[in-house]
């Protein structure tokens, strides 16, 4: 029993306190706002109150659901203890993303799904304590890990996503001098650009990469293999090669008007607003998004946040099959999102300048289910109607690194990298393939916390195998 | 990482956390485990003559829902054979050389009693002794435990007994269940005691059956004390502890027991004054895994404190430690209330206005909400609505401009005397 917080010596209060004034949900003027990090996350009340809560369960389900293996009862009996850094510490040897992947994870599918105490009472918040640890460590620009002694060998990395990132730091803490390449101006990944500021900001994405960086990686920004570097040369310069450098932009719809001004990927359109420099020209106008994957309700929830007036998802089946998980959907609701199903886009209407007006839909029917379980639409006759909107967004999935996975020679299958299921090595022997680039359809949802898994688990590998070719 | 080794009284451990003397270091197995977990050193739950155990030995208190606040017990000391017990020594020592096994030990007050078992557990090579003249329940019927343990000249002259027989440092453990244990720990140091630890179980009685009026817990349908430990009793512990470091005349090493949960709490029994630390309920109620943070987060702490070395920081509170005659009579501390962070559940109104000083108005704003305020010029510093306020930071306690230099009640009687 620890006495009342007036007496008693905690780490826990070094942390931050956030008094949360409870504003309008979405503001019109201030857009910045709008794309500030929705959840203000625990006081020092509520972790303690909460991590006293944790059962300290043995051989505990949660450990088991998390895709990483975070030791969860551990960093939440040392937060409850005050030892902070030693909770952060926990949380990010076994996740090196554990920081956004506290914001981003589908929680209640995971740890907090498995949670014995749903049981009986309800399941300990595991992502909210989990950003409270990394938030603390966070603030007090903590360098939680050593690399390890050089080995002699080294190892390319291929894009610098939460694959990329959690295999170059375990190879780091191994010994290998590791470079990552990375396309894009800043490192992370769709940690950086891709998931919604409101719910993972920039810097928090920024201070994980760091923290791989302080292991002594070198991270070359804007450098695309395949353009800037060959993907012959990386194979001759290095030992290993991670490839990980996850899916490229939304692919076509296909459909006529496509090409119109308003019409956008809604990958690059979640990016523009990742930087802070945000557009005015949503403000009041109408937007369709097409999908209802997590991408679909990131673009409805972003043209919200920029001011539209009013924000439609089309999608072509039901709410049923929708791919997005229940807290977005929930969230894209309560930011006024409004849903259309059975509803798909047969052209994008312009006007004399090139500019989106609207959008011409067919209501869709549902068939019997089909291989992967879902049941496919099928269009109804006759059913065409138009949307009046200014701006249509798409979101119907992500296309493939053809090309880069070409050029390294790769086997594939629709630029799906084929790699083995424990070492994530690919059709050549020191080429290890994670993260998205391996993810393939009917697996569930791509989600950061297997990349960042599949990332180790690749890196445990090619410790292996170097540490083997070492004595042999 | 800083270095947390300590050496009581010429007991050696990597680290200043052992188990206690229970069940959970009831045999050779269980203390191998927590030795691979990370524990720094085992006293062995305690050998003696063979005795026979009941069946419903332990119960505990749940807090508002947290369970285990407090835990009970009417076990007696080990039911395994001497034999048995001395063989698993053996065998630990030899695997953990580095690690320190601590036989505890009870008997019957008799001289050659005494020497015979010493004899033996040490030929298995213990790093030290502990002495049990603290368990108040069963064996205490029969002279045994605190029983001993509650006579000065007992404790004396037992522990003199066997540093007649013991080559390795002998630890007195010490009973709760007297007026002031101060005098008992000066009789152990009379006998010879290399260290002292405290505190063992205090008497209690855990609750009785509202529907079958039972005790609990209940040996069919009977019940007796038993002894009390866990989170509750660590400030009864705590204090034990200091007021032995702080006795000039207590001159030896102290392994401090007694509700000790986390590192936190360790770091308290340390300062105040404790070489190492002795662990039962929180193991028994999570396992031995706990080690993990208790480690961690004391390396931690000293890092951050810029501490090298744990031994260190051993007493440093002690000083700060003394009677209520040497404190400040005009020290004054008043409580302030921030509005932006009450919540306004008025219960530091009403506990100060019921059962204090009545100096928290529940008053009206212009703008038509209730805010409270403290009256700071009634207000005696008590900490009474600090302590019952849920919020943290709504309630400070702020030092208010003294309007008299500092004077002690021991000084503010010498003036008077003198003045005489
Ligand atoms: C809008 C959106 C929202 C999402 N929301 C969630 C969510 O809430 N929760 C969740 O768990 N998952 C979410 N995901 C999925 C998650 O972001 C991905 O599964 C994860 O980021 C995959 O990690 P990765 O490292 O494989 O790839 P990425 O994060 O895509 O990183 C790949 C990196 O490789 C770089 N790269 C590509 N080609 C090259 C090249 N030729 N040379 C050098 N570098 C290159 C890219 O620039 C990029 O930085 C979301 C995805 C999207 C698109
Ligand atoms: C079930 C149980 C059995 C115990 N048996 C012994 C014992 O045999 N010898 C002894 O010296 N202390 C014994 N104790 C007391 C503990 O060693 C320790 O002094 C006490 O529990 C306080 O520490 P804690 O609050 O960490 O549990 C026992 C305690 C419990 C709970
Ligand atoms: S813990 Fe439970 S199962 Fe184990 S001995 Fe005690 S009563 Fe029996």
């Amino acid at each position: 029993m620890r006495p009342i917080h007036l007496f008693s010596y905690s780490l826990a209060k070094e942390v931050f306190s956030v008094v949360t004034i409870k504003t309008q949900r979405i503001s019109s003027t201030h857009l910045e706002k709008n794309f500030e990090e929705t959840d203000p996350g625990f006081t020092n009340q509520e972790a303690l109150e909460e991590s006293n809560r944790c059962l300290y369960c043995y051989d505990a389900p949660c450990i088991k659901a998390c895709p990483t293996g975070i030791d969860i009862p551990a960093f939440i009996k040392k937060i409850s203890s005050g030892n902070l850094l030693g909770s952060a510490k926990t949380i990010m040897s076994s996740n090196p993303v554990g920081a956004s992947c506290a914001r981003v994870c589908p929680t209640e599918e995971l740890c907090e799904g498995s949670c014995v105490l749903n049981h009986s009472t309800s399941p300990i918040p595991i992502g909210k304590l989990q950003r409270f640890a990394t938030d603390w460590a966070i603030n007090n620009e903590q360098i939680l890990f050593k690399p390890g002694s050089p080995n002699g060998k080294t190892a390319a990395v291929i894009g610098s996503g939460p694959a990329g990132l959690s295999a170059a730091r375990e190879l780091a803490r191994f010994g290998f001098q590791v470079t990552i390449y990375e396309a894009a101006e800043k490192a992370g990944g769709l940690n950086t650009y891709g998931i919604v500021s409101f719910r993972l900001p920039q810097p928090i994405s920024f201070w994980e990469v760091e923290q791989v960086q302080k292991l002594n990686v070198q991270i070359l920004t804007n450098t695309k293999v395949g353009k800037d570097v060959s993907a012959e040369d990386l194979l001759n310069s290095y030992d290993y090669i991670v490839l990980a450098a996850g899916m490229a932009h939304v692919p076509d719809l296909h459909i006529e008007g496509e090409e119109l001004e308003g019409v956008f990927d809604a990958i690059e359109f979640v990016k523009s607003t990742k930087s802070g420099d945000l557009t005015r020209d949503f403000t009041g106008k109408r937007v369709a998004v097409i999908g209802a994957g997590n991408t679909a309700i990131d673009g409805a929830t972003c043209s919200v946040r920029l001011g539209a007036e009013n924000v439609k998802i089309l999608y072509r089946r039901s709410v049923d099959e929708m791919t997005a998980y229940d807290f977005e959907y929930e969230f894209a609701k309560q930011d006024g999102v409004e849903f259309r199903w059975l509803t798909a886009p047969k052209r994008i209407i312009g006007d004399e300048k090139g500019r989106v007006t609207g959008i011409e839909c067919l209501k869709m029917a549902l068939g019997e289910p089909g291989r992967d379980g879902r049941r496919s639409p099928a269009a109804v006759t006759g059913s065409e109607f138009i949307l009046p909107v200014d701006a249509v967004v798409k979101a119907i999935g992500q296309t493939r690194h053809l090309s880069l996975i070409q050029a390294l020679g790769l086997q594939h299958e629709n630029g799906v990298v084929k790699a083995d299921k424990e070492t994530y090595q690919t059709s050549h022997p020191n080429i290890f393939a994670c993260g998205d680039i391996v993810f393939g359809k009917g697996k569930g949802d791509a989600m950061v916390v297997t990349a960042a898994q599949q990332g180790k688990l690749a890196a445990y590998a090619i410790h292996k195998q170097a540490s083997a070719a070492g004595t042999a | 990482m800083a270095d947390l080794s300590i050496n009581l009284a010429g007991i050696k451990s990597p680290n200043p956390f052992w188990l206690a003397s229970a069940p959970p270091t009831n045999s050779g197995y269980q203390v191998q485990r927590a030795f691979d977990a990370g524990w720094g050193g085992a006293v062995w739950k305690t050998l003696g003559d063979p005795i026979l155990n009941v069946s419903s030995r332990f119960a505990a208190v749940s807090f508002n829902g947290q369970r285990v606040a407090g835990f009970n017990n009417i076990e007696l000391i080990t039911d395994r054979p001497l034999e048995v017990n001395l063989k698993e020594i053996y065998e630990t020592k030899k695997r953990f050389p580095n690690h320190a096994i601590i036989a505890s030990l009870m008997v019957e007050p008799k001289q050659e009693k005494w020497h015979e078992i010493v004899k033996r557990v040490e030929d298995v090579g213990v790093d030290g002794l502990e002495l049990n003249f603290g368990c108040p329940h069963g064996m205490a019927e029969r002279g045994m435990g605190s029983a001993s343990g509650q006579v000065p000249s007992l404790v004396e002259k037992q522990t003199y007994w066997v540093k007649e027989a013991a080559r390795t440092p002998v630890i007195v453990k010490l009973t709760p269940n007297i007026t002031d244990i101060t005098v008992t720990a000066e009789a152990a140091v009379n006998g010879g005691a290399d260290a002292i630890s405290m505190i063992n179980t205090i008497n209690s009685l855990m609750g009785v059956d509202l529907d079958t009026w039972n005790t609990i817990p209940h040996v069919a349908g009977k019940g007796a004390h038993g002894g009390y430990c866990g989170p509750a009793v660590k400030p009864i512990a705590l204090n034990m502890v200091a007021e032995c470091a702080r006795n000039p005349r207590i001159s030896v090493p102290i392994s401090g027991i007694g509700g000790i949960s986390n590192w936190q709490d360790a770091v308290e029994f340390i300062l105040m004054g404790a070489t190492g630390v002795q662990i039962c309920t929180a193991a028994m109620h999570h396992g031995f895994r706990i080690i993990e943070d208790m480690i961690e987060g004391l390396d931690h702490y000293l890092e951050q404190k810029g501490v090298s070395s744990l031994t260190e920081i051993i007493g440093k509170s002690v000083p700060r430690y003394s009677d209520w005659g040497n404190l400040d009579l005009n020290y004054n501390i008043a409580a302030q209330i921030n509005t932006d962070v009450c919540i306004n559940c008025n219960k530091c109104h009403i506990a100060c206005e019921d059962t204090s000083h009545q100096c928290i108005d529940m008053l009206t704003g212009e703008d038509g909400r209730s805010y409270l305020k403290v009256r700071e010029e009634d207000c005696v510093g008590c900490n009474l609505c600090a302590i019952v306020c849920p919020v943290d930071g709504a309630i400070t306690m702020v030092e208010t401009a003294a309007s008299q230099p500092p004077m002690t009640w021991n000084d503010r009687q010498a003036a008077l005397n003198t003045a005489k």
